[in-house]
C-alpha cells in the first residue's frame, strides 16, 4: 500500500527509550490531527510494544529495536516495532491476558492493551530470530466524529 | 513521591509517566511507605499522572497484594482519562472500586 509519509527510528533496548519512542510516534501522528484520546491510545500501544522488546526480546543484553511509522491513505497510522531478539515460541499463548514471563513488576497485559487500543494487531515471531509487531490505528477525521 | 498519613489512611501521590522504566522504583517506594506506616487503607492518587501503560497495573496489583497481607484495603482516586482506560482494559473494576477524577475542584 502506498504511504503518504513515514519515519523510522532505531535505538538500543534501554528502558529510558520507552518514553522517547512513544513521544516520537505521538509527534509523528500529530499530522493526522488526532484527539487527545486517540493520541493516548497510540502512546500506550507503542509503550507496550517497545517494553516487550526491552524486557523479553533482549532479557540479558542490549539489542536493537526498530520502529517504523507510516501514514496510509484514509488517515491510518501504521506502526511496526521489530526486534532481533529471542522470539516467542507460542505467539497465541503470549497474547492471552495475564500471560507473562516477566518479573513482579510486569502485569501480562501488554498484548491485551495493544489489541484493544489499536484497530489491528499482528504479531509474527521466530524463536531465536526476533519478533515483529504490526499495528494499525485509524484516526477519525474531525468532521466525521460523532 | 509525596504521601500523607491521617487516621491510619495513607495517601500516596503518584506523578509523571508510569512505565516499565520507572515501575520497579515506584513499587519499592510504595512498599517502603506501607511497611513504615502500616496503614489500614492505602490510597493511590493519580491526579498528577500524565501517562501510564500496563506497568501501572503491576504497581496497583502489587500495592493491593501488600495491603491484603496486612489485612488492609487499597483505593485509587483522581484517575485521569488515559490511565483510567488502561486500568479498565485490564479489568481492574472486577477486583476493586475506583473513583475517577473528582468533579469540580
Amino acid at each position: 500500500m502506498k504511504c503518504e509519509n513515514y519515519m523510522q527510528l532505531e535505538f538500543p533496548s534501554q528502558s529510558a527509550n520507552e518514553a522517547f519512542a512513544r513521544a516520537a510516534v505521538a509527534c509523528f501522528a500529530a499530522q493526522l490531527d488526532p484527539t487527545m484520546d486517540e493520541l493516548g491510545d497510540i502512546k500506550t500501544a507503542v509503550s507496550e510494544a517497545v517494553t516487550n522488546c526491552i524486557v523479553h526480546a533482549y532479557p540479558d543484553k542490549l539489542g536493537l529495536v526498530t520502529l517504523k511509522a507510516r501514514i496510509l491513505p484514509g488517515g491510518v497510522l501504521d506502526l511496526i516495532v521489530k526486534d532481533k531478539g529471542c522470539g516467542i515460541e507460542d505467539v497465541a499463548a503470549a497474547r492471552k491476558p495475564a500471560y507473562t514471563t516477566g518479573g513482579a513488576e510486569r502485569s501480562g497485559m501488554g498484548f491485551t492493551i495493544m489489541e484493544s487500543f489499536m484497530t489491528e494487531l499482528k504479531v509474527t515471531s521466530q524463536p531465536g530470530k526476533g519478533t515483529t509487531v504490526h499495528m494499525k490505528r485509524k484516526i477519525v477525521k474531525r468532521g466525521e466524529r460523532r | 513521591m509525596t504521601s500523607f498519613l491521617q487516621d491510619k489512611q495513607l495517601t500516596i501521590a503518584l506523578s509523571g509517566e508510569i512505565d516499565h522504566h520507572g515501575a520497579k522504583e515506584i513499587i519499592q517506594e510504595i512498599g517502603k511507605k506501607v511497611d513504615l506506616y502500616l496503614p489500614v487503607v492505602c490510597i493511590l492518587d493519580f491526579r498528577d499522572v500524565t501517562f501510564m501503560d500496563s506497568s501501572g497495573i503491576a504497581v496497583v496489583i502489587r500495592t493491593i497484594r501488600r495491603m491484603q497481607e496486612l489485612g488492609g484495603k487499597t483505593r485509587l482516586q483522581n484517575i485521569p482519562a488515559q490511565p483510567m482506560k488502561v486500568l479498565r482494559a485490564a479489568g481492574i473494576e472486577k477486583i476493586m472500586q475506583i473513583e475517577e477524577r473528582s468533579p469540580a475542584r
